[in-house]
């Protein structure tokens, strides 16, 4: 048991912490709704004109198409890949299924910027235009991580012996995995799939190297930034990608009871 | 109908029977995915390294040379922005060390359960709303009519021009890390049973001897875990240099984005890209020599 003092002390940093971890989000939404074009505090007059700016903002509006399209296919390629993976990496062992499974936590460990590069070079050496289908490769290769490590985490804590009681009781393969099998995994899947959601639509380090000419939405929030234009609109963008990202993840941690969303920081033991 | 389905369970007996078929039948896939779109990928960036762009043209050609590298190890602007970024990542690895300990010290042996679920959701929702946008907050925090100068002046203090120097990138690291140092480092102490504290209490230890002596040490594989994110995306990042850094104090990440994105020289932005690679390779072999891939 600690002393008084010491917990007290412990408090205030905790509140402190939390006040950090939140303070620059709150920023963000109230500049959402500065009336004034000037970035300056204290906001003196709020507005919504700068919402139907950026909702009838073509520019806008592609790329948030491209955002959509190309984080709904990385996604699909993610749950069909990343489950295949987990599958394979909890119900057999063999040789080579540890390198397997450090294979698959590479691209988190390495910095992103290395994946984009080495894709960027990949695709020019192989003569590949950069279109939707790069930035679906550049998206789907962590994704998949992230369906892989859900899954897994799943599987890990379910027996295999009921799939068996199914199978003993007559069963056979398909519809063990049909009645048993598939109940058991399927929040992890719909967790793992709002991730790889929230995770492809925000990505910017790796999309950079892989987009070519095209904008997805970070992309146009950093090219934006970047000429230091429209600045008002990039505030109401920021806003939407904020809750864009943030409720796919409130839902999956209902999904997984917290547990599976802490982006391969600790759901990964033995993987 | 009968016969569809005596088929499938022909076929799904067969395979059930035949383990190795299923078990590669399943692996291929995403193994053909990662052998194509990372592994060669990787390889096609080690091999870029070697060859260079023709200076008029700036096309890439494929003569093998170590001239790249020779620049890199010449050139004292290059040096300097390698020994800069990693003093960076080595700052705020640090730094996040320290400030997570405390918050995860808490939640592990502190707080309520409720209390806790509260505060993983309070870690966690920052970490996943959106990255940019988070960077992008703390330029409208630091700029020069921004909330911090609004702050300093009500209590008197005189305006600071923060944004766009080292100072406002390294708060910032600090800032978009620090959950990623929290959680491993939570759940390492939240692994370390009770009776170890007691057991310590009970030999006559007091709480900062216990916190030194017992906790600390159990914690590092934890620390260390979430030091592997902190400092690898630090030397990688590129938008935080970008958004909030000076123009004069590059970070390798900027340059070799700027490499391939403004100059075109693919080869030397690969050549660079070997820093991190082998300054990552060293740190994660001494992560798993500390036993940090148990915590991962």
């Amino acid at each position: 048991m600690e002393p008084r003092g010491v917990r007290i002390l412990l408090r205030v940093w905790v509140a402190g912490v939390l006040l950090f971890l939140f303070f620059p989000l709150a920023v963000i939404i109230l500049y959402a709704f500065n009336r004034s074009n000037v970035q300056s505090w204290p906001i003196s007059h709020y507005s919504l004109q700068w919402f139907s700016l950026a909702y009838h903002d073509s520019d806008v509006r592609s790329a948030f198409a491209l955002s959509v399209k190309a984080a709904t296919i990385a996604t699909i390629i993610a749950l069909l890949l990343g489950s295949a993976a987990a599958f394979a990496v909890h119900r057999f062992r063999f040789f080579g299924r540890n390198a397997i499974s450090f294979l698959l936590v590479l691209p988190l460990a390495l910095p992103g910027i290395i994946t984009g590069i080495a894709l960027n070079s990949f695709f020019a050496f192989a003569h590949v235009n950069l279109s939707l289908w790069t930035i679906v490769i550049g998206h789907a290769t962590f994704c998949i991580v992230i369906v892989f490590n859900n899954v897994v985490a799943r599987l890990r804590r379910s027996p295999t012996s009921l799939s068996e009681a199914a199978m003993d009781l007559g069963a056979h393969g398909w519809t063990s995995f049909r009645t048993v099998t598939f109940p058991t995994i399927r929040t992890s899947l719909v967790a793992g799939a709002l991730l790889a959601f929230a995770l492809s639509f925000d990505e910017v380090i790796v999309t950079v190297f892989t987009a070519g000419a095209r904008n997805t939405l970070p992309l146009w929030i950093l090219g934006t930034l970047r000429l230091g234009q429209d600045l008002p609109e990039v505030n109401v963008v920021v806003f939407g990608v904020i809750l864009i990202t943030t409720i796919p993840v409130a839902l999956a941690a209902r999904l997984t009871g917290g547990a599976g969303i802490t982006r391969a920081a600790t759901d990964t033991d033995e993987a | 109908m009968a016969a569809r389905r005596d088929r499938g369970a022909r076929i799904s007996g067969a395979l059930w029977r035949r383990p190795w078929t299923r078990a590669s039948l399943l692996l291929t896939p995403p193994l053909a995915w990662f052998l194509v779109f990372y592994l060669a990928a990787l390889a096609v960036l080690l091999i870029t390294a070697f060859w260079q762009i023709n200076p008029f043209t700036t096309n890439i050609e494929r003569v093998w040379n170590l001239g790249n590298f020779r620049t890199l190890a010449t050139n004292a602007g290059y040096r300097s922005i390698i020994a800069r970024t990693v003093g960076m990542a080595a700052a705020v690895t640090v730094t996040d060390a320290i400030v997570a300990f405390p918050f995860a010290y808490y939640m592990a042996r502190i707080a309520s359960p409720r209390a806790r679920t509260w505060m993983v959701v309070g870690v966690l929702l920052p970490l996943w709303a959106s990255y940019i946008a988070r960077v992008y907050a703390w330029v409208l925090i630091f700029t020069h009519d921004g909330i911090l100068n609004w702050t300093l002046g009500k209590v008197g203090l005189g305006p600071l021009s923060l944004v766009y120097t080292n100072t406002a990138v390294f708060v910032v690291f600090c800032y978009v890390w620090l959950p990623f140092m929290i959680l491993p480092t939570y759940a390492a102490l939240e692994r370390i049973p009770a009776s170890y504290m007691e057991a310590a209490g009970d030999l006559g230890a007091r709480s900062l001897r216990t916190t030194r002596d017992v906790i600390l040490p159990l914690a590092l594989p934890g620390i260390i875990a979430g030091s592997i994110f902190t400092f690898s995306l630090t030397l990688g990042d590129f938008i935080t240099p970008i958004l909030i850094g000076g123009g004069g104090s590059s970070l390798m990440g900027k340059v070799m984005e700027e490499s391939v994105g403004i100059a075109n020289n693919l080869p030397l932005a690969a050549a660079l890209a070997f820093v991190p690679i082998t300054i990552m390779a060293v740190y994660l072999l001494v992560a798993k020599r500390l036993g940090a891939f148990e915590a991962l």
